[in-house]
């Protein structure tokens, strides 16, 4: 009687076909995203290192050197494909159907001996379910990577600071405002003053979401900062509601010039740098020539 | 007094208070508050969850929509095993703070809602219930 290794080997050719089958019937297959070379080429190295560690008698544990090339290839299959946008499910299909095409198989060569393909099937059954597990903690894992990098470029989107005229400076803060983002735009701003020799910079607080005390405080300290580099400080985008909340808070802005649009504070700090914006009149504006 | 919604958050992290607020304005959008309500409550919220996490370390908040004599609000319950408020009397005073910030957040969180409610047993935590109605009255 051949042990389970050898029924194995001697089919190979017939299971990676009937897994084959069994992924390219799948509707979900998404051919778009892998060619079906190689998924047949994936999946007859993921099968040859399987065979391997069955032919060696392990059964139970996926974490012995044995089984190492099937868990790497997988894990990488698996990596791979939670990058490529593949769903949980197509993902936990592959290494499922090998199940069922092994199964298939084994049910065909055992036909005369049930308590033998019992046993087998048992064992299988207990070593592929360990290896579905184990794609789905690596599927979850490069999803993580995706997420965390993610994460990461956000926190890089740093506020950036505009000259909008000269001497005047704009910054446009869209977000929340915790200390760690607070130190930043000060920085930046503080930076950005010294190297233009602006003298009046405006805060834009249009795209912050909620004012509270320690926004506002934040909000205190920049501009402190601020005029310690003889800048002056204008911070604009208080909208209706956030005007409100403020007063109930009880937070004093008062000594600090604020207006409600980025458009009258670039014109408060026209004034105060002695700027006027006027309207031309058409006819007495020079003729153009060619 | 009825509970037509409830919900529980945990805040642990200062990760956690963007999706809260974002929870609160859900809350507020759905019962049709309006917008200077919303923003006053969101606010409010947001100092006792900032306070909850600087002081506590966290804690759980309990998101409610509650509806008595067809006045229909939210409520919202904030508890913490942190180590209590040794003067309640002092910490809602304007400008008082044992943390170096404005002290500002108890009283001006007092201001923005229409009901408030501060339990603390030093060593045991703190619960603040606020209560806003849809009209703000």
């Amino acid at each position: 009687m051949n042990t389970t290794a050898q029924v194995l080997e001697k089919n190979k050719e017939r299971i990676l076909e009937k897994w084959m089958q069994n992924q390219l019937s799948d509707a979900s297959l998404r051919d778009d995203l892998m060619t079906t070379d190689e998924l047949q080429r994936q999946s007859r190295e993921m099968l040859d290192g399987l065979l391997r560690a069955v032919a060696k008698g392990n059964y139970d544990n996926i974490y012995d050197t044995e089984f190492e090339q099937v868990t790497d290839t997988l894990r990488d299959i698996s990596i791979t494909r939670a990058r490529q946008g593949f769903s949980p499910r197509e993902t936990g299909a592959y290494v499922l159907s090998l199940k069922q095409s092994v199964i298939e198989v084994l049910v065909e060569q055992r036909k005369d001996d049930t308590s033998m393909l019992y046993q087998e099937i048992m064992q299988l059954n207990n070593l592929l379910d360990n290896l579905s597990i184990l794609t789905f903690e690596t599927f979850i894992k490069g999803r993580e990577e995706v997420i965390l990098r993610q994460t990461d470029e956000i926190s890089e989107i740093s506020t950036p600071v505009i000259r909008v005229w000269d001497g005047i400076l704009a910054l446009p803060i869209i977000g929340t405002l915790d200390s760690a983002r607070t130190q930043v735009v000060m920085e930046n701003l503080l930076q950005e003053i010294v190297n233009t020799g602006s003298n009046i910079a405006i805060l834009d607080i249009s795209g912050v979401p909620a004012v509270d005390s320690l926004v506002a405080q934040h909000l205190i300290k920049t501009v402190s900062a601020t005029r310690l580099m003889g800048a002056e400080c204008i911070i604009s985008g208080i909208r209706a509601e956030i005007a409100q909340t403020i007063v109930h808070l009880g937070i004093d802005l008062s000594n600090i010039k604020t207006k409600a649009s980025l458009a009258s504070a670039l014109h408060l700090a026209f004034s105060m740098t002695n700027l006027e914006v006027r309207r031309t009149e058409r006819s007495k504006a020079p003729k153009l020539t060619r | 007094m009825i509970v037509m919604t409830k919900d529980t958050m945990e805040i642990v992290r200062e990760q956690d208070v963007v999706p809260f607020r974002n929870r609160v304005r859900e809350f507020g959008t759905r019962i049709g508050m309006s917008l200077v309500n919303q923003t006053k409550l969101i606010t409010a919220a947001s100092e006792l969850v900032r306070n909850m996490l600087k002081y506590a370390n966290g804690g759980k908040v309990i998101l409610e929509i509650i509806s008595n004599n067809a006045k229909t609000g939210v409520r919202l319950t904030f508890k913490d095993q942190g180590p209590g408020i040794a003067d309640v009397a002092m910490a809602m005073r304007d400008g008082f703070s044992t943390g170096r910030s404005l002290g500002l957040g108890l009283p001006g969180a007092k201001r923005l809602v229409n009901e408030f409610d501060l339990k603390s047993n030093p060593g045991e935590g703190t619960t603040v219930t606020v209560i806003h109605w849809k009209n703000g009255r």
